[in-house]
């Protein structure tokens, strides 16, 4: 098949302006995994049906499977590799990692930035909208339950509350 | 501690709770951790396979069959292989050694030869230079078939020997055939005051991990071939390429990469990962392939349909005097595990409650869908859903709280089965106690409004099978450990992280001994140049079996450790401690050295500090063929409270809460116990509701759903709320005393489900999942006066062969088949509290 010639965008890609060529059929997400070597990104149908490839265009959670990277042209895309900053991690990074929110880790980056637009628009969210905030991504491992937890602790945190795991989260109840 | 040799004498019966290894006080175990991953999952650091690229790799696309059975008369390729970009094209006949998981089920080819058996079923395979070329290529193949009737069931394939869908098999389309017998049922039921008889089916389910499988290979030309892949199972796939390839072990190297969720998928050998392999020896290139979701579904290996009868004699205080369960398993288009998954469905019906006398006779068809296999529970949901709601049925017509009767009725501690299973601990009984009370059943059960209700039931699983599925001798696991000058230790073990955190936990056990911290400890897996033998992330075994072969090393490099450490210090060796960095007096803190001392210390005496530890589990109780599914170190119990609330105008059946005790011996990581307990009743719930595998009705077998979009499951919007109790009660087989939970506390919900949705609407629905439909149908039976219940009505006339009777113990039995049926002395029954 004869190659089709690439397109050249300008775009912000985590707080830094990038430029990349490619052809002009390509999704946001084979942009980011391929061309510029994001793999952080994860895909699970490419349909836009799982959310697992979910980034933030201009702070909304989008389907990058769904997107043309050429509609990114003058946008800001932020990735998972974009979250922690001077080696230093994202609370919601930190609050996944300790509750066991991360399983096999696969859907860990969509959940990850869908919940930093959640706590962004609401800082302060119920369990419920925080469930309806993440119903558009699918976990097989964790059922949830410590995704809702990691994202209230971290939200807390955010608040500039101190605020720990609770004991039955970790140990179950007694 | 000399762990390996104590598990191997004596028997079960004697143990005590003083052989329980401990380490008091624990510093790592038992604790909840990070796990050693967690950065790099939350970073998107982690390497999954399709993340991997390679300079000049090419992408491998499959052509797959569009019919469900057919005779391949000619496949033309030259099309394609004229196509600018593409490099390579195969065929069958490229690859023409058979392989599969089970050495009795060496039927499945890379690429079909001579006939497909599944829509969906690989024909050819393209290297290309881009992805687009190679879709673009499949579209060039030519492939005529002359299409055979195909088999769209179970009773299908029962009722139609002809045509075979494979050459091999215990009769027609019939793949195996079971019939034991443990002491004389008929015996048992006429003993009974109750004999009932129930009838269920349980719909096939998929995995569907997050992670497409996805596997790159690269040939070099010293003759080497390395595999990377989201396999759990990269033992397996090493003989597999072996043996298709025709290339010594030695030179082929295989590399599991972290998978993003496995849950049984992706447990066998599959065509694309030998593909990819062919095809990088052919092109002398890279060579990656991605399966597109509705490849996955295609590759299946999930939950067998299975119908099952089960009759029951139960004495008025719920006693249980024998058992006859029969179950029918549709296999799809391969052997796959199914000769495993079929004695499953058999073998652990008698670990929780006790059955004195037992029989099972189950079949296994082949029949033309994607093949199924090992999901998540391997062949004991089904029989644990029939089983309970059974059980259920019976105590409300021996009017007895179901938890009463199975409080009653409890397997005791250290014993033996009818069929030659050895319990060690067992805690089901404080399972149970935890979610009635944690619930309130006492006052919920039969006691809710109309439209809400609560179920309990129960289970158990193996933590680890206690047979390899090759025959051999060799340890089911094996760790190198290796110490640094400066202080770190690293582990080297074959086993493979799937999310569960099996990485993990070779870092906390060796933490444990070693006194060090588990993220100074680097932790290197799944790598088969690399790694000593693990068989992989598979039955639950892999806590249990790497964990007692990581603790039996780092046992070891302690001794070593401390031997040279004791002379330095001149305190007696059994006085050291290991802990916090260090090696000290246990009487003198302060009389001490960092552990990078005690390191440098011994390297200095001894040279390099490396040592090894391997499991092998007991050797099962039972001698007679089949014995070999079963048996397994050390058994897990599970007890659950569903509650939920059924709309009788539309049937949907919402569950609020759902209360889960699980005996998991000890905790490792009690984070992650949580976690892999959530995780199951998450799964569990969505295949109680919502997952099924549909096919069209027609004799095409298409599968109606393959994307995630229409394959339902659960999402935020229908997950439950989880009331988790961890029961440890430790087993003296498990490292620290610790049993599985990553697939245990998924088989209680379905049937909890079931029961709940009958206390909330007096109805039946006697099949998994209970979808509106079902529930709706049952109301209106139920409101036209009929039996309030959907769910099978017969179960087919199957050529069973002749029983294998196998006395149980209490029937002066030795584990043996006999040849008649009651040659053994002295038959009776056994004593209730044995």
């Amino acid at each position: 098949m004869p190659a089709e010639s690439k397109v050249k965008i300008a775009l912000d890609v985590n707080g830094e302006p990038a430029e990349v060529a490619f052809a002009p059929h390509k999704t946001l997400l084979e942009v980011l995994r391929e061309d510029l070597n994001l793999t952080g990104t994860k895909h699970g149908c490419e349909l836009g049906e799982c959310g697992t490839c979910t980034v933030l265009l201009d702070g909304t959670p989008v389907l990058s499977c769904l997107v043309l990277g050429l509609a990114c042209a003058g946008h800001r895309v932020k990735t998972v590799e974009g979250m922690a900053l001077g080696g230093r991690l994202h609370p919601l990074q930190e609050t996944f990692a300790d509750l066991g929110a991360a399983q096999c880790g696969y859907c860990t980056p969509a959940f990850l930035l869908a919940a930093e637009a959640l706590l962004t628009a609401n800082p302060k969210p119920t369990r419920q909208e925080i469930k309806e905030g993440l119903a558009g991504n699918l976990c097989r491992c964790t059922g949830y339950i410590k995704i809702y937890e990691a994202v209230e602790l971290a939200a807390a945190r955010l608040r500039g509350e101190a605020a720990e795991p609770t004991q039955e989260s970790l140990y179950g109840r007694r | 501690m000399g762990d390996g040799k104590r598990r191997k004498v004596g028997k079960l019966e004697s143990k005590t709770r003083s052989n329980i290894p401990t380490v008091q006080p624990s510093r790592v175990i038992g604790k909840a951790h990070r796990k050693i991953d967690a950065v790099a999952k939350v970073t998107g650091i982690t390497k999954f396979a399709d993340d991997l690229a390679f300079p000049r790799m090419l992408y491998c696309k499959l052509l797959r069959s569009t019919e469900p059975h057919a005779t391949i008369t000619r496949v033309d390729t030259s099309a394609a292989e004229r196509l600018e970009g593409v490099i390579a094209v195969l065929t069958g006949k490229d690859l023409p050694i058979p392989f599969g998981i089970l050495p009795v089920s060496q039927d499945e080819h890379a690429l079909c030869l001579e006939k497909v058996r599944f829509i969906g079923d690989p024909v050819a395979a393209v290297a290309a230079t881009s992805e687009e070329t190679a879709t673009a290529a499949l579209d060039l193949i030519k492939v005529d078939y002359e299409p055979l009737r195909a088999i769209a069931s179970a009773e299908d394939a029962v009722a139609h020997p002809e045509p075979r869908i494979h050459d091999y098999g215990d009769s027609g389309n019939l793949h195996k055939l079971i019939d034991l017998e443990f002491g004389d049922v008929a015996e048992g039921f006429a003993e009974a005051d109750l004999v009932r008889e129930d009838l269920f089916f349980f719909e096939g389910n998929t995995h569907l991990p997050m992670e497409q499988h996805a596997a790159a290979a690269v040939w070099s030309a010293d003759g080497k071939l390395t595999l990377w892949s989201s396999t759990q199972t990269p033992h397996y796939v090493h003989r597999a390429l072996a043996k298709v390839l025709e290339l010594p072990p030695a030179r082929i190297r295989v590399i599991a990469t972290p998978n993003g969720g496995g849950f049984g998928g992706k447990s066998d050998p599959f065509s694309h990962e030998i593909a990819v392999a062919k095809l990088a020896m052919v092109t002398g290139r890279p060579v990656k392939i991605t399966l597109t979701r509705e490849e996955v579904f295609y590759c299946h290996r999930g939950r067998h349909p299975t119908l099952m009868w089960v009759k029951t004699g139960v004495k008025r205080d719920g006693a249980i005097t024998g058992m006859h369960f029969r179950s029918l398993l549709d296999g799809g288009g391969y052997g796959s595990y199914g000769v495993a998954s079929t004695y499953y469905t058999g073998a652990l019906q008698t670990v929780t409650y006790q059955v004195p006398r037992y029989k099972f006779q189950g079949a296994r068809a082949f029949t033309n869908k994607p093949p199924c296999g090992p999901k998540r529970g391997h062949g004991t949901p089904q029989p644990r859903f029939a089983l309970e709601v059974h059980i259920d049925k019976i105590a409300e017509q021996l009017k007895l709280d179901p938890a009463d009767l199975r409080l009653k009725t409890l397997v005791p501690p250290n014993s033996l089965t009818a069929n030659y299973l050895r319990v060690g601990s067992m805690g089901l009984g404080a399972c149970i106690e935890k979610v009635v009370e944690g619930s309130g059943w006492r006052k919920k059960f039969r006691k809710l409004p109309e439209g809400r209700g609560v179920g309990l039931a129960c289970s158990s699983y193996i933590s680890g099978a206690g047979l390899p599925i090759y025959w051999n001798n060799m340890p089911h696991s094996g760790v190198q450990l290796k110490c640094d000058r400066g202080g770190g230790v690293t582990v080297f073990c074959g086993s493979t992280e799937i999310g569960q955190g099996s990485d993990s936990v070779l870092a906390y056990v060796v933490a444990e001994v070693l006194g060090v911290d588990p993220f100074e400890i680097a932790v290197v897996t799944a790598d088969t140049d690399l790694t000593p033998v693990d068989l992989g992330s598979y039955s639950s075994r892999v806590t249990l079996m790497t964990g007692n072969a990581a603790l039996q090393a780092a046992e070891r490099a302690r001794e070593i450790l401390a031997l040279h450490t004791a002379k330095k210090l001149a305190v007696p060796a059994d006085r050291l401690v290991f802990a916090d960095g260090r090696v000290f007096d246990a009487q003198d803190p302060d009389r001490g050295m960092t552990f990078a001392e005690a390191v440098q210390l011994a390297e200095a005496a001894e040279g390099t500090i490396g040592t090894v530890g391997s499991y092998t589990p007991p050797r099962g109780a039972g001698a007679y063929r089949g014995a070999g599914v079963g048996p397994s170190p050390a058994y897990s119990y599970s007890a659950c409270v569903a509650e939920v609330e059924v709309d009788p105008a539309t049937g949907i059946v919402r569950v609020p809460t759902i209360w889960i005790a699980h005996d998991v011996g000890r905790c490792i990581n009690a984070a992650a116990v949580i976690g892999q307990v959530e995780g199951s009743i998450y799964m569990g719930l969505g295949e109680a509701l919502m997952e099924e595998m549909a096919y069209r009705g027609d004799l095409k077998v298409v599968h109606k759903i393959p994307s995630l979009l229409e394959y339902k499951s659960p999402t935020t919007l229908e997950m439950c709320d989880v009331v988790t109790y961890l029961i440890e009660d430790p087993d003296p087989n498990g490292p620290f005393g610790a049993k599985e939970v990553g697939q245990g506390p998924l088989l209680p919900v379905m049937p909890a489900i079931a029961n709940a949705v009958y206390d909330a609407v007096g109805v039946r629905v006697d099949e998994i999942p209970v979808t509106p439909e079902k529930v709706l149908k049952a109301l209106r039976k139920k409101g036209k006066g009929e039996e309030g219940r959907v769910g099978p009505s017969s179960f087919p006339d199957i050529p069973w062969p002749e029983p294998t009777h196998v006395p149980p113990p209490w029937d002066g039995g030795d584990g043996k088949a006999v040849l008649t049926p009651g040659a053994s002395p002295g038959i009776t029954v056994p004593a209730r509290q044995r």
